[in-house]
């Protein structure tokens, strides 16, 4: 019922558990630390300058970066906790309604709140400076982007303690979802919080679709394009045309749970699979949002450790350019089971096998960009070496859960599980930290530890076979996902035990990890020279960290691999053409629009998660005025003078 | 012409005496693109919605059909009026490349007047079945009725405030790069809204009382 | 060391000595390569292996007693060969590749960093999987029409009504009147046409040995066949997630050569009660329970569900039942 007043529900703050409480304490606790911090070290000032104002990208990409890696913890806490339960049959570490939560966050957490910003991050610090811009298309839209995004996650994450956590899965099918059979505010924090990182991501592909299209340097041509920014073009695209599928399949159950209507409830005429079909067409685009930049980082990995050109460029980008097309027609065989006729379900099928294509075009291309070169086995090489026989096994299981009729027997089983975590961890995960490591010194100016990099990477690599091998043969046995527990009687004891063991093999390289980026903040290797990886693109031609302005001089592109080839030319002797003089350089000013649009929908959010609508008026108001001042403020670029430029440049080249 | 180009480096102008005015800037150049780009977003989803609108049209639940609802002189009205909104408002982005910032003024200030006058008859017309047996909770089709055509009237209303804001920016400022970008991208938004209303009155409101 | 490249002669000195420093680890580093790839291969032939021989009892999915079943069955062992001719050169080549080239001093193969285009090579791997889909997706095809006919047109199907609640199976009868909960007792030898519904939230309906899964969901009633060749006790679950009780919703399927199934119906007649509108309304309301039978029930209650209690949408097409009958009945 909607009041004028709040109505806060009985169940607003979270109870009745210890974890929960353990999680409350620890919040308060973190939060008048991290206040006391700031406070007491007089960094609210620096905080609220340097990063929640800002509006360069290669600072957006480090907030992305945190948060994607304390998402990645939370989500991998959660998987740790399901496994703990899954160890052994019939056990009573957790109770039916918390493993529901807790596999619904996972899920969600995993897809939309750490792969989604991880990729963003590796977007927005590399695309510019492989393209060679100053910065994004819209520099100001992109820290909305972020902003949305953090809020999103506060929101959703909150619903921990406050309220409850959503417990329907992370694909949220009505009418489970409905408020027939979920009454509580936890699926309308799900809801709201998609939809508000939503916003944010279909912003984010907006940008970079016109920041590749339009912003490249001088003769930089598409088909002299690095491969991530082709890959991340790809992803861009998917993006746009997915997301609002996703804005409509959310809002449309939203309405159903606030205002009654009757989409995809039971009575009246709802359409429960309506939803899953809308929730699919978004859904399946979305792995390959996440997976195509993965990529694109694997490209520039393989090419640059092994020395040598990467193969079969065209074929590298024709085969981007399928995968994203084909991958909308693929979204029935998420729900093959579901009906349709055998003429849908082959078409899908035959679909889906397809795009199997294009991909294992791409792993012989990476091969073959290894034969002949000289291989130097780096953290972010051994990522990638890595990825391949994963990805080979996963795409293959992918190919055979494609056979609808096989699919019969696999689907929502742990066949199936095995097979999704085994392409988004091998593929999105590795994907990532590869990129990780590989750009860490372009962002921060300093190395990872290899040493410890090398601990985490056959930890996580080793703990990943252990967990996910032993659930191909679980599904076999019959074992389906979301099962908060099994009988003991299956045969399915032994390798649930022996994928709790691997998943925490996992855990403890996820942690190695961490310790790899605290140890290297104190003693990681500088990067004085700006191209610790003798790299191929544009990005290391820039002293690291790059200057805010990226580019003192916009380079002319004349090939592929524009620095390696110019390397090799000076190499060779060529003088290099002399440099044209400096021009004042048109930057856009920070700007605090952003955070306080991002954290009215925050409030507004709230409110409608607890159906306050004055709240959520407000909120809409709030939005309104914030989009009003912006478009009145005409003072938001300036200009970096030359003497300014050579200043920084001078200091940047001596260090 | 009266038009202060903003003091910029030569490389970041296009000023020719062939390029448009709103896109004289790079920046406004890009936005312009942004701006298709986000037309593209937004047609994905009223795609969406009208797919759900005709897969759920058919049940009523037991409650008002198409055919008992909807009044052909109301949805002509409206149709009439925000066609003609969309001509006018071409009409000033004319006038803007006419360099009259008078003429755009007065067309927009039409546009918006129009604007209003179909909200209002929209807001009656919802007002009206609310009221007669026939609200969003009574049926999957009204469900998807109110949500198609109420996302479209969110999106003029939100139009019509933007119109505001530029108007006031005009008054202000007069025609110069960057508010004639402004005019030229709420023109693309009004005339998109436009197109999809074409379909609404034909896919919702022809389709609904011709059975 | 990389041939020769250098990038800045003004900090070349660091550059070299940065290089070096990287290209030492694949001394350590290339024996390790060879265990990562190899492992994968290993664990997968194995698995495979394993399950293809049929010394898993366990592996339910590999293990049918009915010809739908069987098909898919041998679709997946069709797809695992497939896929097989794949990725075992993938990883033998990968394992190759990384060893031959790794970039350790004075490594004698060649190096060819300008060698990035091959037709031929090209060719090759887009034809290869082009003919590897080519052949699966013929056989999924021909598959896919298959499992929507009845399994074998001799004998006259049995029809069981399917409806999924939260969190039990209740199966009805409707030739024979008589309704079970939480398990189902069918003929062998006889082709089974499953109609499956939901009163909640979807379901999916699965019985491994039997054949691959379909989904249960409100307001729609979906045909699954299924026939069973062998006597036996076979289980089954809910496959797609329904709240807080789903991991109780395990139900067995016991085949019986058909004398005992006519003698269990006759028995179940004789002894059980009947499931009344109240007691089908006990069912509705969520909660787990034990394995029930009943001699009868309220006549209509899986059609009343089906287009009022859980679903309005289909009602427009009021005949899908009739269809649904006549064609399992021909």
């Amino acid at each position: 019922m909607p009041t004028l007043l709040p109505h806060f529900p009985a169940t607003f703050i979270v109870t009745g558990n210890p974890l929960i409480y353990g999680a409350e304490v620890s919040i308060v606790l973190a939060t008048v630390g991290i206040l006391f911090v700031l406070t007491y070290f007089k960094k609210w000032r620096w905080l609220w300058r340097e990063w929640l104002t800002t509006v360069d990208h290669k600072k957006i990409a480090v907030m992305y970066l945190i948060a994607a890696l304390l998402m990645f913890f939370r989500g991998g806490v959660d998987a740790m906790l399901m496994r703990t339960q899954l160890m052994q049959p019939n056990m009573h570490f957790l109770q039916a309604e918390h493993y529901n939560q807790i596999f619904t966050t996972h899920g969600t957490i995993m897809i939309l709140f750490m792969a989604m910003p991880f990729i963003f991050a590796m977007f927005n610090i590399a695309v510019p400076l492989q393209i060679g811009a100053r910065d994004v298309a819209f520099p100001y839209l992109n820290a909305v982007s972020f902003w949305l995004y953090f809020f999103a996650a506060l929101l959703f994450n909150l619903s921990f303690v406050i309220g409850g956590s959503p417990d329907a899965g992370w694909v949220s099918y009505p009418p489970l979802a409905g408020l027939e059979f979920d009454p509580g505010p936890g699926e309308n924090f799900y809801l709201l919080s998609l939809q508000i990182t939503g916003i944010g991501s279909m912003a984010t592909g907006i940008n970079f679709m016109v920041t590749i299209l339009k912003m490249r340097a001088p003769g930089m041509t598409l088909m002299r394009m690095p491969l991530f920014s082709w890959s991340v073009l790809a992803s861009s695209i998917l993006i746009i045309f997915a997301f609002p599928v996703l804005t409509v399949a959310l809002a449309l159950l939203l309405v159903d749970r606030l205002a009654g209507a009757h989409f995809f409830t039971m009575l009246q005429g709802g359409n429960p699979m309506m939803y899953v079909n809308l929730f699919w067409i978004w859904g399946h685009p979305e792995v390959y949002i996440v997976i195509l930049p993965a990529f694109g980082i694997f490209s520039e990995v393989v090419s640059t450790f092994s020395g040598k050109r990467i193969f079969g460029y065209s074929s590298m980008v024709a085969s981007l350019m399928t995968i994203s097309v084909i991958s909308y027609l693929l979204w029935v065989h998420h729900f093959y089971t579901m009906g349709a006729g055998p003429g849908v379900n082959s078409f899908f099928a035959v679909a889906t096998m397809s795009v199997g294509i294009p991909t294992g075009v791409k792993v012989f291309n990476w091969l073959f960009t290894m034969y002949r070169g000289r291989i130097r086995l780096t953290v972010p090489m051994l990522w990638a070496i890595a990825f391949i026989p994963i990805f080979a096994i996963g795409g293959a299981t992918g190919v055979m859960l494609a056979a609808a009729p096989a699919d019969y027997q696999y689907h929502n089983s742990f066949f199936l599980i095995a097979h999704f975590h085994q392409v988004l961890i091998g593929g999105t995960v590795f994907g990532m930290l590869a990129g990780m490591y590989y750009w860490w010194p372009k962002m921060f100016g300093y190395m990872l530890n290899e040493r410890i990099g090398r601990w985490a990477f056959w930890l996580f690599n080793g703990g990943f076979y252990v967990t996910f091998l032993p659930q191909y043969l679980l599904g076999l046995m019959g074992m389906t996902r979301r099962m908060y527990t099994y009988p003991a009687d299956m045969g399915w004891n032994a390798l649930n035990f022996i994928s709790t063991i691997g998943a925490y093999v996992m855990g403890v390289g996820f942690i190695v990890l961490v310790l790899d980026v605290v140890y290297s903040i104190r003693y990681g290797e500088r990067d004085v020279t700006g191209d610790p990886w003798n790299g191929r693109t544009l990005e290391w031609s820039l002293p690291s960290p790059a200057p805010h302005y990226n580019f003192a001089r916009i380079p002319t592109v004349t090939s592929r691999d524009a620095w390696w080839t110019g390397k090799q030319a000076r190499a060779k002797g060529d003088a290099p053409a002399p440099p044209e003089p400096l021009q004042p350089i048109h930057m856009p000013k920070n700007s605090g629009g952003p955070f306080i649009l991002a954290v009215i929908f925050f409030i507004g959010g709230f409110g409608l998660v607890f159906n306050w609508y004055v709240l959520g008026l407000l909120a809409l108001l709030g939005i309104l005025v914030n989009l009003l001042l912006r478009s009145l403020d005409y003072d938001t670029d300036y200009y970096v003078p030359i003497e300014e430029i050579e200043h920084t440049e001078a200091t940047l080249r001596r260090a | 012409m009266t038009i202060a180009h903003d003091r910029l480096p030569a490389r970041e102008t296009r000023a020719d005496r062939d390029t448009p005015l709103e896109y004289s800037l790079e920046e406004g150049a890009l936005r312009i693109f942004g701006f298709w780009l986000f037309l593209a977003t937004d047609l994905v989803l009223f795609a969406c919605l009208f797919a759900t609108y005709v897969i759920l049209r058919d049940n009523t639940a037991g409650g008002p059909t198409e055919m008992q609802l909807f009044d052909v002189p109301t949805f002509t009205a409206e149709t009439l009026i925000l066609l003609t909104s969309s001509f006018t408002g071409g009409l000033g982005t004319y006038a803007m490349h006419q360099g009259s910032k008078r003429g755009l003024i007065a067309w927009m200030i039409v546009t918006v007047l129009l604007g209003l006058s179909f909200i209002g008859l929209e807001v009656r017309e919802f007002a009206a079945y609310a009221t007669h047996g026939a609200p969003l909770q009574r049926s999957a089709f009204l469900s998807a009725f109110f949500t198609l055509v109420g996302t479209h009237g969110c999106h003029v209303s939100l139009g019509i405030l933007w119109m505001l804001s530029i108007l006031y920016q005009l008054a202000r400022r007069g025609v110069t790069a960057i508010t004639a970008r402004k005019v030229f991208i709420v023109g693309l938004y009004w005339h998109f809204l436009d197109i999809v209303w074409v379909f609404i009155f034909s896919v919702v409101y022809l389709n609904g009382v011709m059975g | 060391m990389l041939h020769g490249l250098t990038h800045d002669d003004n900090n070349r000195s660091h550059d070299e000595s940065m290089r070096s420093r990287l290209a030492n680890p694949p001394r350590r580093g290339a024996p390790r390569a060879r265990k990562i790839t190899f492992l994968p291969a290993l664990a997968a032939m194995a698995g495979f292996s394993l399950l293809t021989t049929g010394c898993g009892e366990r592996y339910l999915v590999f293990r049918p007693v009915g010809p739908v079943g069987q098909v898919e069955k041998d679709l997946i062992i069709l797809s695992i060969i497939l896929v097989l001719i794949v990725i075992i050169p993938v990883i033998l080549l990968l394992w190759h590749i990384v060893w031959r080239y790794r970039d350790v001093p004075g490594n004698p193969a060649p190096y060819d960093p300008e060698w990035s285009e091959s037709h031929v090579l090209e060719v090759i791997w887009w034809g290869i999987p082009i003919v590897i889909v080519g052949i699966l997706g013929a056989f999924t095809v021909r598959d896919t029409f298959h499992l929507t006919k009845p399994p074998e047109k001799t004998a006259a199907p049995l029809t069981v009504q399917v409806t999924s609640l939260n969190w039990k199976w209740l199966f009805q009868y409707p030739d024979q009147k008589i309704a079970t909960v939480n398990f189902c007792e069918i003929p062998v030898n006889r082709p089974i046409q499953f109609i499956l519904s939901a009163n909640g939230p979807m379901n999916s309906f699965w019985v491994p040995q039997l054949g691959g899964q379909e989904y249960a969901m409100p307001g729609m009633a979906m045909r699954l066949w299924l026939q069973a060749n062998r006597a036996g006790v076979y289980y089954g679950h809910g496959a797609n997630f329904t709240g807080r009780g789903f991991a109780h919703m395990a139900f067995h399927v016991i085949a019986r050569p058909r004398t005992e199934f006519d003698a269990w119906v006759r028995q179940v007649r004789r002894r059980a009660p009947v499931l009344t509108k109240i007691g089908y309304q006990n069912l509705v309301h969520p909660g787990v329970v034990a394995p029930m039978s009943f001699s009868a029930y309220a006549p209509g209650i899986f059609e009343t569900a089906l287009l009022k209690e859980s679903g309005m949408y289909m009602k427009r097409d009021l005949t899908i039942l009739d269809k649904i009958h006549r064609r399992g009945g021909t």
